[in-house]
């Protein structure tokens, strides 16, 4: 299940719409923000505006009838004030008229324009505090104080409200976004894995299966018609394929039998009258060494088309590693080279035991050929990260970093090893071996000698099944 | 033994055929997969060979017709096509050996004795004997001449595998079929140094080879003459 969850998560398609409520949510963001400072600021600008009207009103009263008209406007002003605040006060702050009761204690007989203040007022009898704006008239000629405000506090519950909504809005929106992520990820999901589950048992072997297409005509149908039109493509050109290595198998391999019968029957009827088949046994030894790369190269073309994966099963590496090493060891110790073999059981890969068993007989058969005695050929089956390693490593005299690439293709022979026996063929099927198992042969330099290796697949943990020719 | 030939590419038949005779069998042939079926269905056999590619019906279906129709005579296919699952498909259909084209005589007809002395089981054995080499199933002991023989578990079967068919061609490759259970070319001959070992232990020392190399076909393991 977690998993699963996990899985949801690493889609595109959850991480574009993740990205995307991200990206709304801080547009939000940024587009609240910027309505709030703007009303404040309008806000703040009538305020300012009033109280510079009030201002200029009172000093007005003040210079035409003196400081008895500026008390007496004072005094009226503050009955029916509304959100205006007055307060008229001596050199020490002191309250002769309007309606504060107290100088607030934050504001300065020289504080200037625009300051805010709290201070005290009773609504419903309660006291309460609120949040004014102001400014301080200083009376010319004499020490008194004129503050005229405010009251913002109605601004203040617009701030508290942009405030409060704020994170929830942004919370929502990502919220949403969470979900129709995980909702539209989940579609694209369910569509990639019908078109994954496809491809996947057509690698498996099987060219025959088809991307299921809806009824939505959406981009998706399109790929799966794609799809099938190249697996369609596909599958001629295999069946086309096939169809040639047979012929090419059947025809050419029809007339090889008929010239290897004429060769045995030439040397049945020489021996019989007692004369000497000598020649006759060089012409059937040279007829089945062409039959040998005939038949190699052959296997090659199938193995590198990937025909015939029926044939993979869940085999034991380890057994076959084994197997090997135990049918090379006396050649080896024949020719005075030590063959040791690292493996331990439990190793399963998935393939065709007949075709990994020819990649490593050809690789060990290599190693003792090209070892000089006295030297070491070791077999090892490790398992690693990627998968279970096979490695084949030498002491001989390995083969020149820029040759390694070379060696592959078929009939490619160094001239170090001209003079030996051999096809040129050995490590092209190799080569095609690791092909054919979704792998790559990769030599290396193993100071001194040659190290190749493969790594195959682990194969899911089923129980291993003998491939059919051990079943023969 | 009656043998039947279904085979489609005449040259190949004829030399199947006279060689086979030569051999003292008695052959019947066939060219094409109907034929061969009719044959097969009508007189007793002790052993089909057929190819995978007939005209009018195909080597898998003519032996997926026999065995539909209760007829268990062993099978041999022969075939030119390619490999590497051909075989397994060859034994599935109900095949009980596999060669593929070009092969030696010599393989064949190795191949049909392995394929009778399969069909006619002696009872089970126990205990094998050849001239004075007896080899033991159950305690896994090897004597000759009374003197025990120290073998790995591989020379064992192998021994095994040479003392079932004594007095018979087993070929390499046979060899590597049973005895190593692969089916596979490998390259150099290896199986030539096991034996060498196995007649180091059996052989040397001892009175009279049993261990024979045939030229040119195997080996074959048989009581020197007394």
């Amino acid at each position: 299940m977690k998993s699963a969850g996990l899985r949801l998560v690493r889609t595109q398609a959850f991480r574009i719409v993740l990205l995307y409520a991200l990206l709304f949510a801080l547009s939000v963001t940024a587009l609240l923000g910027f309505t709030y400072w703007n009303t404040r600021r309008t806000l703040d600008a009538q305020a300012d505006q009033i109280i510079q009207a009030e201002i200029t009103g009172l000093n007005e009263q003040y210079q035409r009838l003196g400081w008895q008209g500026l008390y007496e406007s004072v005094v009226n002003r503050s009955t029916n004030a509304g959100q205006a605040l007055y307060l008229l006060a001596d050199g020490s702050h002191r309250r002769i008229a309007g309606n504060l009761d107290v100088w607030p204690s934050s504001v300065a007989a020289d504080s200037g324009n625009y300051i805010e203040f709290d201070y005290e007022r009773r609504v419903n009898n309660l006291p309460e505090t609120r949040r004014a704006r102001g400014e301080v008239f200083r009376l010319e000629g004499g020490g008194f104080f004129l503050l005229v405000a405010e009251d913002v506090h109605d601004r203040d519950l617009t701030q508290h409200m942009f405030t409060t909504t704020l994170p929830w809005t942004v919370g929502l929106i990502l919220l949403l976004g969470l979900a129709g992520g995980a909702l539209m990820s989940q579609n694209m999901l369910s569509r990639l894995d019908s078109i994954n589950r496809t491809t996947g048992e057509i690698i498996a072997g099987d060219l025959t299966r088809r991307v299921p297409v809806t009824q939505a005509r959406d981009e998706f149908d399109l790929l799966a018609e794609n799809l099938n039109r190249m697996l369609d493509r596909i599958e001629r050109l295999m069946k086309g394929l096939r169809e040639v290595t047979d012929s090419v198998a059947h025809d050419l391999r029809t007339p090889l039998n008929r010239l290897r019968q004429r060769l045995e029957q030439s040397q049945a009827r020489l021996l019989s009258s007692g004369q000497d088949a000598g020649e006759m046994d060089r012409a059937i030894a040279e007829t089945d060494r062409l039959i040998a790369t005939f038949n190699a190269l052959l296997l090659i073309a199938e193995t590198d088309a990937g025909t015939g994966r029926q044939a993979m099963t869940v085999l034991e590496l380890d057994g076959v590693a084994r197997d090997v090493a135990e049918l090379y060891e006396p050649l080896a110790d024949e020719k005075g080279i030590h063959l040791r073999l690292e493996s331990r059981p439990g190793a399963l890969i998935e393939g065709n035991r007949s075709l990994v068993a020819q990649a490593l007989a050809n690789l060990v058969d290599n190693a003792i050929k090209y070892t000089p005695t006295g030297g070491q050929a070791t077999i090892t089956v490790a398992q690693q990260n990627e998968g279970v390693e096979l490695v084949v490593a030498d002491t001989g005299p390995g083969i020149p970093a820029a040759d390694r690439p070379r060696v592959v293709e078929r009939f490619v022979r160094l001239e170090a090893s001209r003079s030996s026996p051999g096809t040129g063929l050995g490590l092209s099927l190799v080569a095609a071996v690791a092909h054919f198992h979704g792998t790559q042969l990769k030599l290396e330099d193993n100071r001194p000698g040659l190290k190749a290796a493969l790594t195959f697949s682990r194969a899911s943990k089923t129980a291993p099944i003998r491939s059919a020719m051990a079943a023969e | 033994m009656r043998i039947l030939v279904v085979e489609d590419d005449i040259e190949a038949q004829r030399y199947l055929v006279q060689g086979l005779k030569e051999s003292g069998h008695v052959v019947d042939e066939a060219g094409d997969g109907e034929v061969g079926l009719s044959l097969a269905l009508s007189r007793p056999y002790d052993i089909a060979i057929v190819d995978r590619m007939l005209p009018k019906m195909d080597g898998l279906g003519v032996v997926a017709e026999m065995r539909e129709h209760g007829n268990s005579t062993p099978v041999l296919f022969l075939s030119a096509l390619s490999e590497v699952d051909d075989r397994v498909k060859g034994l599935k259909a109900g095949g009980d050996d596999y060669l593929t084209k070009p092969y030696a005589f010599v393989e064949l007809l190795a191949r049909i004795d392995a394929l009778m002395r399969r069909r006619t089981p002696a009872g089970v054995k126990t205990q094998l004997q050849v001239g004075d080499l007896e080899l033991d199933l159950l305690t896994r002991a090897a004597t000759r001449s009374g003197q025990e023989i120290e073998l790995q578990p591989r020379e064992f079967r192998l021994l095994e595998y040479l003392m079932r068919h004594a007095n018979q061609v087993v070929t390499r490759t046979m060899l590597l079929e049973s005895v190593w259970e692969y089916h596979f070319d490998p390259q150099t001959n290896v199986i030539d140094v096991h034996i060498s070992r196995l007649r180091a232990k059996i052989d040397k020392g001892f009175e009279g080879q049993l261990l024979h190399t045939v030229r040119g076909a195997g080996y074959m393991i048989r009581a020197a003459a007394a």
